[in-house]
């Protein structure tokens, strides 16, 4: 069996990774992957919880967890396509200014 | 053997299995910050998806880990898939970030994370995660709870994925001029 | 040595249990692949009033043959400026997952008994058998997509992405659809939704799903169809169309791996077909109607001997040679299965099942020969405005039936 602290320390570092990954890359597509990837580390977290306690609660919150993730990425990625059109760019380094 | 006395426990097949897919998961994670080309990054991402998956699998919730690949490695993922082709995303240039902090910061951050690990491994959390020998299998399980004690919060996450859908549709028309 | 030999494969029995089926299954389904396609070429053709492959050996039965040396030998060529792991992953992704669903498939109830050991026919019994298939699905839409993007090329391009368009939105009419059979078994695991359809063994084809899912099994159907790219559904890769669509780029083994993973599909559509509305292994006949065991015999024995007759009086002499050698074989198989009665009772099931894929796979030949493909927005306005509002429709009345059922059998002498 294996123990529940090994699946938080993995939750963690892979949260830490998506952090890194946020913070250190300048395409806007590859930080809103950063966002999905913290955003499992948090599921793996809950599922692992759950399935300590024997209790279904946080396997049925990672669902929710997931259908805001898709709801997220649909109007997310939508917002991304706009600002491309409108910039040209997929840099979030050239969107610092309000001004085109 | 040494590494069992080091884990204090006996290395089972399951053990053994979560490493696997845990080295998975963090390599596929370390690619996505590595890759320059974000289809390569998604890719990676598709990777620590699967294994999480499989990792979910592990622990016995089999209906969370097929949802997993069905709704976010089949749906979301393809959705950036997509866009990164439709944008037509070239790879990175190279970025000046300065030497100093990937001298100083890497060491840092593997300090921080071994104190991290050292905390939650040394907590109560002496339970094991494993398979689960309720009562009723996984998903019934599941979905009893989703369609009695959470039915309201089911019922607004279709109103959610609704409002979500027609925003994506107004947001990517094309501008009538 | 042998005695060291025997003590090492039962202390590792299961093990070596599963490399064997899984080898042994892989082998049968790329040589039915292999064979699948020489099937259709015939059936389309003779549908055409045309031969089809009859030269490459007696009635080109060694077609498969020369187009596998074929895709071997001939010159794989990578074009330039293309994403070479992507362009390298896609074929590989495609194959590996068309492949891995055969392992969820049950293909007969009784496990077989032989060197003390319980083999099950099958590789994977999952307890959300349904819901592998379909994560499975879900994945192989990358293998799609990302061939069109990395080919650096626009007519691949547009191919993959309209391709892996249609893929998705069917994908929604495909899963909703089975849900209807889900609820009548119970369970997502594959052996649970025919023991379901087993209960009144005495109706025999009447207790089969596709009377209460007749709605289900037509939506199932058509969004198979168009989930795995085969006519009437085949825009993003008719050859009149956008060249070849996603795979123009793809020269020999790349593209043959997209090819059996194609039918491969379509073989794993078959078995899903027949296990969730046809009653899988079970036979259409009564259970009372024993006499119907001797069915294979009773179709093996008059065709190997009109093999036998055939190849009699073939052209060649390769043909005279091999056709009654096979023929002699196929007859054999007939006369053991009257002969060892255990041996008949357990080749039922697989028979049946076999018998049921063998039509469906038939029906998507016949549907390659005769229907003219859809438009692509016909294809999308159909899937999205017709298949899938009434794949939910059928969900709403099974459930609705369901509830509404034990009231009604108490008016209903059922």
């Amino acid at each position: 069996m294996v123990p529940t602290s090994y699946y938080l320390i993995l939750s963690a570092v892979l949260f830490g990774l998506g952090v890194v990954a946020f913070v250190f890359k300048r395409n806007v597509i590859t930080i809103f992957m950063s966002i999905e990837l913290m955003l499992n580390a948090v599921n793996l977290a809950f599922v692992a919880f759950s399935q300590a306690r024997h209790q279904s609660d946080g396997q049925v919150f990672v669902l929710f967890v997931i259908v805001v993730a898709a709801a997220e990425a649909a109007v997310g990625l939508g917002i991304i396509i706009l600002t491309a059109r409108n910039r040209q760019s997929l840099n979030v380094e050239r969107v610092d200014l309000l001004k085109l | 053997m040494a590494d069992a006395q080091e884990l204090g426990q006996p290395v089972t097949p399951q053990l053994a299995i979560f490493f696997v897919l845990a080295a998975i998961a963090v390599i596929g994670a370390l690619s996505l910050i590595l890759q320059r080309h974000p289809i390569h990054s998604a890719l990676s991402l598709i990777v620590v998806m699967i294994a999480l998956a499989g990792l979910y699998l592990l622990m016995g919730s089999e209906f969370v880990a097929a949802v997993q690949i069905i709704v976010y490695g089949g749906a979301i993922m393809v959705l950036f898939v997509f866009v990164i082709m439709l944008l037509n995303a070239g790879a990175e240039e190279r970025t000046n970030v300065s030497k100093l902090a990937g001298v100083a910061g890497i060491p840092l951050a593997v300090a921080l994370l071994g104190f991290l690990a050292a905390a939650i491994a040394r907590s109560n959390e002496s339970a094991q995660a494993g398979l689960q020998s309720g009562t009723l299998a996984n998903t019934k399980e599941i979905s009893m709870m989703l369609f009695k004690d959470f039915v309201y919060p089911f019922e607004l996450t279709s109103f959610l994925i609704l409002v979500a859908i027609l925003g994506a549709i107004v947001l990517a028309q094309r501008e009538k001029s | 040595m042998i005695s060291s030999l025997t003590s090492f494969l039962s202390a590792h029995a299961t093990i070596i249990v599963y490399l064997v089926k899984i080898a042994l299954l892989l082998f049968i389904v790329l040589t039915v692949n292999a064979y699948l396609t020489w099937f259709e070429r015939k059936v389309v053709a003779h549908m055409q009033s045309r031969w089809g492959p009859h030269r490459v050996g007696p009635h080109g039965l060694l077609q498969p043959l020369a187009d596998g040396a074929k895709f071997l030998l001939k010159e794989d060529p990578t074009p330039a400026g293309v994403d070479k792991f992507t362009y390298f992953l896609a074929p590989l992704m495609a194959l590996a997952l068309a492949l891995t669903s055969i392992a969820i498939i049950p293909f007969g109830p009784e496990p077989l008994h032989i060197f003390g050991q319980n083999i099950s026919l099958g590789i994977a019994d999952l307890n959300i058998g349904i819901l592998a298939l379909f994560a499975i699905t879900a994945l192989s839409v990358y293998g799609v997509a990302l061939a069109g993007w990395s080919s650096n090329s626009k007519y691949p391009l547009l191919g993959g992405l309209r391709s892996s368009a249609q893929m998705v939105s069917y994908e929604l009419a495909l899963t909703m659809s089975v849900v209807g059979v889900l609820l009548l078994a119970g369970s997502f695991n594959l052996r649970d939704i025919i023991n379901a359809q087993a209960h009144h063994p005495e109706r025999g084809i009447l207790g089969w799903n596709i009377w209460p899912q007749i709605l289900g099994f037509i939506c199932f159907f058509v969004a198979a169809v168009a989930e795995t790219n085969r006519v009437p559904f085949d825009l993003p890769e008719a050859e009149s169309e956008l060249v070849a669509g996603f795979h123009t780029e793809y020269a020999s083994f790349k593209f043959a791996m997209f090819f059996i993973a194609e039918y491969t599909s379509m073989i794993t559509v078959s078995c899903l077909c027949t296990i969730m509305f046809f009653g899988g292994w079970l036979s259409p006949f009564p259970a009372s109607w024993t006499f119907t065991y001797y069915l294979p015999s009773v179709i093996l024995i008059p065709f190997g001997l009109w093999v036998i007759w055939d190849g009699i009086r073939y052209e060649t002499i390769f043909g005279r040679i091999i056709l009654p050698g096979v023929g002699t074989a196929i007859t054999a198989i007939g006369a053991l299965l009257i002969l060892f009665p255990p041996v008949n009772e357990f080749i039922q099931g697989p028979f049946w099942l076999l018998a049921k894929i063998f039509i469906f796979l038939f029906v998507y030949v016949w549907m390659r020969g005769t229907l003219p493909r859809f438009r692509y927005d016909q294809l999308m306005s159909f899937g999205w405005k017709l298949l899938l509002p009434l794949s939910i429709a059928n969900v709403v009345i099974t459930a609705g039936a369901i509830l509404v059922w034990p009231m009604l059998k108490n008016w209903v002498n059922l």
